[in-house]
């Protein structure tokens, strides 16, 4: 109440001056017209990827139109509202997710959406990409920060928790996003290298321990294959050599839009969704790769720039947690299309088709705007 | 404040800078990874990639050619290609594989053993598409069934194929050969790039003789296709150079005759055009149908078959090797002249039996009583076996070896009919490296009358009756009369390696040829019941060949003997004497007499040959035959 008092006491036409347009809409442009122009691009290779398929595209359209509402919404939402809610969002998702084990919607064999009577399907463990780093982020920043161990300890476990209930639906590139947004909390709030590095150093030891002491023969031998699928030229390694195909096939300028042999022939599966940097590495070449790369990497600093000026620890610790998430989408995605990681299901963000995935994404764009937008005080 | 304890805003603000400022140079680290990453595969490597692409795409396909067509000599089509449907199923297009399988069933017939086989290649490893073979040859109701329904079965295609097909089946199975699924051996022998497209070799006969002909040259073409591996377009090709058609010697209405003359019994018939040496028509009786062995024959079908007492596998004709028996009189009488070891006018004594000492074995004569005086024109046309014994004796077996061997005895003499056996003329040398033995007169008694250790299969008795119908002259025997197209014939055929026989005095073809025409015109010819009421003279010998050996003295009771310890009967022949068109050489199996079983059989041949099947050239023979003696 203090604050909103402190707020109307200021000379209102200042602050209609400084605000400006912008602000009063709560919207970022610069991250607006990024986001745009990445979404623009994505629909120009997402209609190659789906093979010249206008509904497809149509489709996605409407998805993004939905997603960019999305965003508009959370933006004007003030960031202490998600941090008030931040422990309840928390527990609604964690029910969510044992809900989702007790009595999930399978597809794919997997159990991931919740069908809940008088509401659309969801998959609560979208909404845990953002409720756990505002989880976290709500955590630390109610006490004075660099963290003490303890209160490390505690937010991992916060984090660990709900990663353990989707790894078991099984859905591992969520886990994998939604872990690394909790840890990328933990660091942004100043968790002493040391730690980072003893924690670091227990992981490279018990990895091999494991190895040797632990894990059964088959399970090493999907491990590898995991990590060498080119040893499988058929079956596991199919979608990887024919991904690395069409990436490689596409040299510096690529043959073309909607003129790639390795998508339109079929060789290249999951076209339009998972593997989609691959057409368009193939049909725009490097300098269409680096295109791409150069939009994300705009986002992404965009993002941190947001975190860096925010105005309390629990916007920038929230903040730089998305920025960061949605790099490792970029990351995790494009690695393992090229080859460098293991095949786990993340997709390109903002430009793979379908997906709960681009609403998320959005709704964080949504608050990072948000945090840059409503601000409190007028710096002297 | 809510906040339970004070907060340094600033500090806070500093760490996260700070925090953000390593994120950013993560960030940028592993931005520049992936960047990396990307060059290294889409510039460092991509020539590989580049070439892998197009690998995918674009396959090389090998167009099998078309294999030529065989006709006999008057263009009657032998073997052709015909095209056979086959199911096939891509298991990941069909929706469910057990409910597609079963509503399969409802327009063919699947066999457990046809399913077997696509559930074995159902779990070998394969690229994701690939079809799987599920039905072959379907029968035209099905054919026509599946053209109606294939658009409610997602996944399963029907695909046709070239494979050979013999119209005359049984009558050509063991003339022609046939083609088969080439086998491991073959695939080690064959040119990969040649057979690239094909999936069918020449087994055996004509097939495997000309298959070089016959088979064409593989044709390529670049194709773009899908990941799924059907075709999109054809980015370049060339074509396939069809195999040459050829045409045969063979006269399939002769063929078809000497199959209807040898119904139910076992045995062969072989003619020959004299003037060429082409083989007008070559029976192994029972036949088979060669079509059943092109796909593959079923295990149940082949053990039918190969079982078989009669053996319709066995090509009687080519790899029959039998006693030739009297058969060979004509051509030891040839011999003995030549060496002058007897006159045309040297005549014996035949009481019915011959000793080589008095008091010794007594060699018997097929007639009990004797033939009286006999010379060597009544030896050869009542076929007196006491004449040849003496003969035999006196000329040894050297001489012998030599003159059977110029004929043509003990060798594979046929230009281009593949797995014909040799037969055999003994020698001593051969005596002694086979049965450890001396040769003794005995040895020599048994030669003059082809028993013994003498074989020889129908084609050779079919060459050396037309050696002698030409009067010593080589034509050596053939199927193949012309190659059509572009390739000249004489390329094809290899050539023609055998000496003509020349003997001392020509003259004496004349005189054995003369004993030979007694054997069917003469009073006293055992042919002469074969030979009656001919508008053409003819020559020809018979023989009897035993299946079992008689110990001296023993009573010979055909009706005793079973059935297939019968004597085979055989018969040589040619005609008409002065401008012969056809040699002929009959084996009936367990036939009886040659006289009475062989003979007649041959005399229908020429008369098919000479008056049916060639009437203006018959119209030249009518004046010929007023010399016939009554």
């Amino acid at each position: 109440m203090a604050s909103r008092d402190f707020l109307q006491k200021l000379p209102s036409q200042q602050l209609t001056q400084s605000r400006g347009f912008w602000s009063m809409v709560h919207l970022d442009p610069i991250l607006l017209v990024l986001l745009i122009g990445l979404v623009g691009f994505g629909l120009v290779i997402l209609y190659s990827g789906g093979d010249g398929r206008i509904e497809l595209v149509k489709g996605q359209g409407v998805r993004i139109a939905l997603a960019f509402l999305v965003m508009v919404v959370f933006a004007q939402l003030d960031p202490a509202v998600y941090r008030r809610w931040a422990p309840w969002l928390y527990l609604v998702g964690m029910a969510g997710l044992v809900a989702v084990l007790l009595t999930g919607v399978g597809a794919k064999g997997a159990q991931r959406w919740l069908a809940l009577p008088g509401l659309p399907r969801f998959q609560p463990s979208e909404l845990m990409k953002l409720v756990v780093p505002m989880m976290a982020a709500w955590y630390l920043s109610r006490h004075f920060l660099p963290p003490r161990l303890s209160r490390v300890a505690l937010a991992l476990v916060l984090v660990f928790i709900p990663m353990g209930l989707i790894v078991k639906q099984p859905d591992l590139g969520t886990s994998l996003l939604v872990v690394a947004s909790g840890v990328f909390v933990v660091f942004f709030a100043g968790i002493s290298w040391r730690v980072l590095l003893a924690f670091g150093g227990l992981v490279s030891v018990a990895v091999p321990l494991m190895w040797v002491f632990v894990m059964r023969e088959y399970q090493k031998q999907r491990v590898l294959t995991l990590l060498d699928p080119e040893s499988d030229p058929l079956g596991a390694g199919w979608n990887i050599i024919q991904s690395k195909t069409a990436i490689g096939s596409g040299g510096w300028s690529g043959k073309g839009w909607m003129q790639g042999t390795q998508s339109h022939l079929e060789f290249l599966p999951e076209s339009h969704t998972d593997f989609i940097v691959a057409v368009l590495a193939e049909e725009f070449g490097f300098v269409g790769v680096l295109s791409l790369m150069g939009l994300y990497l705009l986002i992404i600093l965009r993002c941190l720039y947001i975190a860096v000026n925010a105005q309390d620890s629990f916007s920038r610790l929230l903040a730089g947690a998305l920025s960061m998430t949605f790099f490792i989408y970029v990351f995790v995605n494009v690695g393992m299309v090229s080859g460098l990681l293991p095949v786990v299901g993340v997709p390109l963000p903002l430009i793979s088709y379908g997906g709960t995935s681009i609403v998320t994404l959005m709704a964080a764009f949504g608050i990072l705007m948000s945090i840059h937008t409503h601000r409190r005080m007028i710096t002297s | 404040m809510p906040w339970g304890e004070f907060k340094d805003t600033a500090g806070e603000r500093r760490v996260f800078q700070r925090r953000t400022l390593a994120v950013v140079v993560i960030l940028l680290l592993l931005m520049g990874v992936l960047v990396a990453r990307m060059y290294q595969l889409q510039i460092v490597q991509h020539e590989t990639f580049s070439t892998m692409s197009d690998k995918n795409r674009v396959q090389v396909q090998s167009v099998a050619p078309t294999r030529g067509l065989v006709y006999d000599r008057n263009g009657v089509l032998l073997a052709e290609n015909r095209p056979v449907f086959s199911v096939t199923v891509v298991p990941e297009r069909v929706g469910s594989l057990d409910e597609t399988l079963i509503e399969l069933q409802r327009f063919l017939s699947i066999s457990d053993e046809d399913l077997d086989r696509f559930h074995r290649r159902l779990k070998e490893r394969r690229r994701p598409f690939q079809e799987i073979p599920l039905r072959y040859d379907l029968n035209e109701q099905e054919i026509a069934s599946m053209a109606v329904h294939r658009h409610e079965l997602p996944g399963v295609e029907v695909n046709a194929e070239l494979v050979r097909y013999y119209p005359h089946a049984e009558m050509t199975a063991h003339a022609l050969g046939y083609v088969g699924r080439i086998n491991r051996d073959e695939l080690q022998r064959i040119d990969p790039v040649d057979y690239a497209g094909t999936n069918y070799i020449g087994k055996s006969g004509i097939e495997r003789f000309y298959e070089d002909l016959l088979h064409g040259t593989v044709g390529y073409q670049h194709v773009e296709t899908n990941a799924r591996g059907r075709t999109l377009r054809v980015l370049e090709q060339e074509s396939s150079v069809p195999g040459a058609d050829i045409s045969l010697h063979l006269d399939m209405r002769l063929q078809d005759r000497a199959f209807s003359l040898l119904e139910g019994r076992r045995g062969a018939v072989v003619a020959i055009e004299p003037e060429t040496g082409g083989v007008l028509a070559l029976a192994s009786v029972p036949g088979f149908d060669a079509n059943l062995f092109v796909t593959g024959i079923g295990v149940e079908a082949y053990r039918e078959l190969n079982e078989s007492l009669d053996k319709p596998l066995f090509n009687r004709a080519l790899r029959g090797q039998y006693p030739p028996g009297s058969t060979i009189k004509p051509m030891l009488g040839i011999a003995g002249l030549d060496t002058d070891t007897v006159t045309r006018e040297f005549t014996i004594w035949d009481p019915g039996y011959y000793q080589i000492k008095s008091k010794g074995r007594r060699y018997r004569d097929w007639k009990r009583s004797g033939h009286g005086w006999v010379d060597l024109n009544d030896a050869i046309a009542e076929s007196c076996d006491i004449y040849f014994y003496d003969m035999a004796v006196k000329m040894g077996v050297d001489h012998m070896h030599d003159y059977l061997t110029q004929f043509g005895f003990g060798e594979q003499t046929a230009l281009d009919i593949s797995g014909a056996l040799p037969g055999l003329v003994p020698s001593r040398d051969w005596k002694r490296a086979f049965r450890n033995e001396p040769w003794y007169p005995g040895d020599s008694v048994n030669m003059g009358i082809g028993q013994g250790f003498n074989l020889a299969t129908p084609l050779q008795l079919a060459t050396a009756t037309a050696t002698m119908a030409n009067r010593g002259r080589w034509a050596q025997p053939r199927l193949l009369k012309q190659v059509i197209g572009d390739a000249p014939t004489t390329e094809a055929l290899p050539e023609q390696q055998r000496q003509d026989i020349v003997l001392n005095n020509p003259d004496d073809w004349n005189f054995i040829i003369n004993g030979m025409k007694d054997v069917m015109h003469g009073p006293k010819g055992t042919a002469r019941a074969a030979g009656k009421d001919a508008s053409y003279l003819m020559a020809g010998k018979t023989g009897t060949a035993q299946v079992f050996s008689l110990a001296e003295d023993e009573e010979y009771e055909e009706e005793e003997v079973r059935e297939r310890l019968r004597d085979h009967a055989l018969f040589i022949g040619f005609a008409p004497i002065d401008n012969p068109k056809i040699a002929v050489a009959v084996i009936v199996e367990n036939g009886g007499s040659g006289s009475g079983t062989a003979a007649p059989l041959a005399r229908a041949m020429f008369d098919a040959w000479l008056l049916e099947f060639n009437a203006e050239e018959a119209g030249l023979i009518v004046g010929a035959a007023e010399g016939v003696s009554p």
